[in-house]
């Protein structure tokens, strides 16, 4: 029995127990619904051990809105608890264990796939490819990122949640004041899947330098795929500092190593500034894919070129350098004095100019257009004065003294949400309803659209600003309670009413899958939207090899001059297709990983080991296996051609 | 247009529950430091309000003027790659706007980290406030004197808080009378503060340090240099002072009230600075904590005690 204890929860509730069974009877109705309707095989054969980045796109994009349904189900808690002064819906230790997991699982599970999902989705399309540079590496990623994902999710059912914040400093997050499995959790699950990042981060690169169409110049790429061309050089860059600050935390935890504790010769501080160097980067590997979205979605209904395309390149490419070099003002308060703090609060305006730039040009691309407001039009245009609110108020964190009284306040977490809401989420969201005819052959309800993008704009607004004003009323955050005296308890009520008009809206998104599923029609043609770039130029449902014949570019938008010029785009004959064969060694790898981390996280050594071997087994398989991919013979490609309404 | 109503009925309510707050506690300084920053605040609340401004002027021109309802159903947008003088007034300007923010910013960097300008002409009264879980230590070397969750400082001298923890990292802040800095186990940060008239502020722990994290605050009294004197004094004939075990059974996690005594832990704890700095620290902590537990039974008498 003392072998099970370990696995226990230690801060038990009602509502642990009640999930409990819930994911319980998730499983078994999955696995039995599975085996009922004898869809094991189409599972594996389609889907599990498929290598097509369409469907790894789709994967990312299932599992990122589950997660942005787990990471909301912690956001309503957390402001249900603060709605009222002294509320007792939670005890310290669950607001804790709630705030933690809601960082981690917004940031790396939700944002981050959702990202990464559209550009698997879009990024071979738009550059005319058949698929990325390395299609089993890719559905490694996915399996590694949905690994980690799912480790990080059984945390508070099986052996506690992570309760150090999401930034998980040490010396709280080491042993002496972290004693659960916790943070072991965090540790390991993050590391899974930050290496399954790490690969997508080369493998797009690679994908982005060297399978584009011929004549698609680096300067004749569309934006989105410039914004995740850049996003992917960051990843590189920033993700092995991730790595390796996990990895010490992990011998600090498990092995007795001191890197980060506060004797023996460690310093808490390190861990600060090793998250951070990672941590700031990574704000601008989810925004600047986001950016790439505003921007195709903002030409496409203004019926317009985008304005300073040149501009709107060199400002990312500034964005991505200055990205690196801000990290301390995360900590301006730590005493490292008046200069090092004047340089990082100069650097970290300075990230302004750039991004203000990027706004100017959204701008200028809606002068003299014809605009045209569709759901995603929508949500990118609530972007620009949201996110603008958002961007100042960074502005003004930026001012290292002022900072000393922002530092730790709900000011601060005002400002990142005002900003990674408009500006990833919306843009997400906008992607979503935007790429959803291509990716499923209909597209979502209108004006159920408009009315969750209002719910969610006018709620982001209402949730949000409050916390700017408690904040500077000296409201920490992270504070699971506050008194009555304290005058907090008007602002976040409104940050509760604004919540809870946010689930409202995400209920909305849901709603209108289910409708449109049911009831929009399949008859929209594969250029539903009238956009501009080469992903609108393919089939709808797009045909496993994307492009039959690969397109010819000779400008940024070769799609719309071959609409509106005449240009041909597409010239030659159809010969046979050589595609990558499907693999289950990323699916069982994510299966190892995931048992592997689990065993680690417990510190039961004997399976680490077993599990350890087998992956290299995997690896030492894979490296050694003959697969030269297929053929699709031409008479199939013909047949696939004409079904779907004619040779492209 | 109902939503639009909406909106405008949520910006009405903001705004007459903000007419009807006190100042917010930040925007209200009490002393030179917290002036500095609530001047920073308001300056760049104002500068950043007109770029807002500009954004939504901007976009509500773009929207009301090119709209394709308002437009002829055969108009073609034009091609228009950009243009450099648009775009270098893009660049400019903010580079204006955040030069002189910049200016602004390392002009008040250096104010807040050193002796607040007319108070250079006595010695600033240096206060080591150290945190344990979840608890403030605030030792006065000079005065001899050590408290536990409050603070009592004169209005005619400046203060400098040495910072450290007994524990995770945790930050000072007393939002009234400045900015917040961190305090950590193995290193001493300085942080300069003064109240410039008699009153009480809200001080509290503002680095998230774990389960008690949410009531780990302290209470903050300025008082005239008079009045301090005599506080030190009736200290010095009423509490008792402070041992070693003692202290070591108040860095236990919990939470406990305000307590005053005589002497500094400084004596036989020195803090993590100098010699004691960084990597020799911790580890002697444990060893003496396992001492002998009867003498802790003594701590009520001493938490009764009160000097306020």
């Amino acid at each position: 029995m003392e072998f099970f204890e370990r696995f226990a929860v230690p801060h038990p509730s009602p509502a642990i127990y009640a999930s409990m069974v819930a994911i319980g009877l998730t499983v078994i109705a999955i696995f039995a619904g599975l085996t009922y309707f004898k869809k094991w095989g189409f599972l594996w054969r389609e889907w599990l051990t498929t290598v097509d980045h369409k469907r790894i796109g789709i994967m990312y994009l299932i599992s990122a809105i589950l997660m942005l349904f787990r990471g909301g189900a912690d956001a309503i808690m957390m402001r249900a608890q603060l709605a009222a002064p002294e509320n007792k819906l939670l005890d310290a230790q669950h607001y804790n264990e709630i705030f933690s997991t809601h960082g981690v699982v917004m940031i790396l599970f939700m944002a981050m796939p959702f990202i990464i999902g559209l550009m698997n989705f879009v990024i071979p399309l738009q550059i005319g490819a058949r698929d990325v540079a390395f299609p089993r590496l890719n559905a490694l990623s996915f399996w590694l990122f949905f690994a980690g994902a799912m480790l990080f999710n059984i945390s508070f059912v099986v052996g506690g949640s992570p309760d150090a914040g999401w930034t998980s400093y040490f010396p709280l997050a080491g042993n002496d004041f972290s004693q659960s499995v916790g943070t072991n959790y965090y540790m390991i699950a993050i590391q899974i899947a930050g290496l399954g990042t790490l690969m997508t981060g080369i493998n797009f690169l690679a994908t982005i330098l060297k399978m584009r169409a011929p004549g698609m110049t680096l300067m004749k790429m569309p934006m989105f795929t410039w914004s995740a061309f850049i996003a992917n050089i960051i990843i590189v860059f920033a993700f092995p500092v991730l790595t390796v600050a996990l990895a010490m935390g992990t011998l600090d935890r498990l092995f007795g190593a001191n890197f980060f504790t506060s004797n023996n010769g460690g310093m808490d501080m390190l861990w600060a500034n090793l998250f951070w160097v990672w941590g700031h980067p990574e704000v601008y590997i989810l925004i600047l894919p986001a950016f790439g979205i505003y921007s195709e979605v903002i030409s496409t209904f203004a019926r317009r070129n985008l304005y300073g395309y040149k501009s709107m390149v060199g400002s990312m490419v500034i964005i991505s350098v200055l990205s690196f070099v801000v990290w301390v003002h995360h900590f301006f308060t730590m005493g490292q004095g008046a200069f090092v703090n004047s340089i990082f609060s100069i650097t970290t305006m300075a990230i302004a100019v750039p991004t203000g730039v990027k706004i100017f040009n959204w701008l200028f691309t809606l002068h003299k257009g014809k605009i045209v407001i569709t759901t995603p039009m929508l949500y990118s245009l609530l972007f620009i004065p949201l996110f603008t609110i958002g961007g100042v108020t960074g502005v003004m964190l930026g001012m290292s003294a002022a900072d000393y009284q922002y530092h730790n306040t709900m000011f601060l977490v005002a400002h990142f949400h005002m900003v990674i809401i408009p500006g990833v989420v919306f843009a997400m969201l906008a992607g979503l309803t935007y790429y959803w005819p291509k990716m499923f052959g209909f597209m979502l309800n209108e004006r159920i659209g408009k009315w969750s993008a209002w719910t969610i704009g006018i709620s982001t607004l209402v949730a949000f600003m409050p916390m700017f004003f408690s904040g500077l009323d000296g409201q920490a955050r992270r504070m699971y309670t506050y008194s009555e005296a304290s005058g907090f308890a008007i602002w976040n009520m409104i940050s509760f009413i604004g919540a809870a008009g946010l689930a409202v809206g995400f209920a909305l998104i849901v709603y209108n899958i289910y409708y449109s599923f049911r009831y929009a029609s399949r008859d929209i043609g594969s250029d539903p939207w009238d956009a501009r770039t080469l992903e609108w130029s393919t089939h709808t449902p797009v045909p496993e090899y994307n492009f039959a014949k690969i397109p010819q570019i000779d400008s940024v938008e070769p799609f719309w001059d071959q609409k509106k010029h005449g240009k041909k785009l597409f010239e030659g004959e159809l010969e046979k297709i050589h595609m990558p064969n499907n693999s289950g060694i990323p699916f069982i790898m994510g299966i190892l990983f995931f048992l592997w981390g689990f065993s680690f996280i417990f510190a039961m050594w004997i399976p680490v080991i077993i599990f350890t071997l087998a992956i290299f087994g995997c690896m030492a398989y894979q490296s050694f296996e003959k697969d030269h991919g297929r053929y699709i013979p031409l008479e199939e490609v013909e047949e696939t051609e004409n079904k779907l309404g004619g040779n492209r | 247009m109902k939503l639009k109503r909406a909106l405008l009925l949520a910006i009405i309510t903001i705004a007459t529950v903000l007419t009807g707050c006190e100042p917010l506690t930040v925007l209200d300084p009490k002393g030179p430091q917290a002036a500095v920053q609530a001047n920073d605040i308001k300056l760049s609340i104002g500068i950043m309000s007109f770029v807002v401004l500009v954004v939504f002027a901007m976009l509500a021109y773009m929207l009301i003027k090119f709209r394709a309802s308002k437009q002829k159903e055969d108009y073609e947008p034009p091609h228009i790659e950009g243009n450099i003088w648009v775009e270098a007034l893009c660049v400019g300007i903010p580079v204006l706007i955040v030069a002189f923010m910049s200016f602004v910013s390392v002009q008040s960097n250096y104010k807040v980290e050193s002796t607040p300008p007319g108070y250079e002409d006595k010695e600033p009264l240096v206060v080591y406030a150290s945190s344990s879980n979840w608890k403030w230590h605030f030792s006065y070397p000079e005065e001899d004197i050590e408290t536990l969750n409050y603070l009592y400082i004169p209005t005619d001298r400046a203060i400098e808080f040495k910072l450290y923890s007994f524990g995770p990292i945790t930050s000072f802040w007393v939002p009234q009378l400045g900015g917040q800095k961190y305090a950590m186990a193995d290193m001493v940060t300085t942080l300069h503060l003064a109240a410039d008239h008699p009153g009480d502020f809200m001080g509290r722990n503002a680095n998230f340090s774990g389960e008690g994290f949410a009531e780990n605050t302290f209470d903050v009294t300025a008082m005239t240099p008079v009045e301090f004197d005599e506080w030190v004094e009736e200290v010095h004939n009423t509490a008792k002072p402070i041992t070693e075990e003692e202290f070591v059974g108040l860095l236990e996690p919990g939470h406990l009230g305000k307590m005053t005594f005589t002497g500094t832990h400084l004596d036989f704890m020195p803090a993590p600075e100098g010699e004691h700095a960084g990597h020799n620290h911790g580890s002697s902590d444990d060893e003496e904590s396992n001492d002998d537990h009867e003498d802790h039974e003594n701590h009520d008498e001493h938490s009764e005690h009160s000097g306020h």
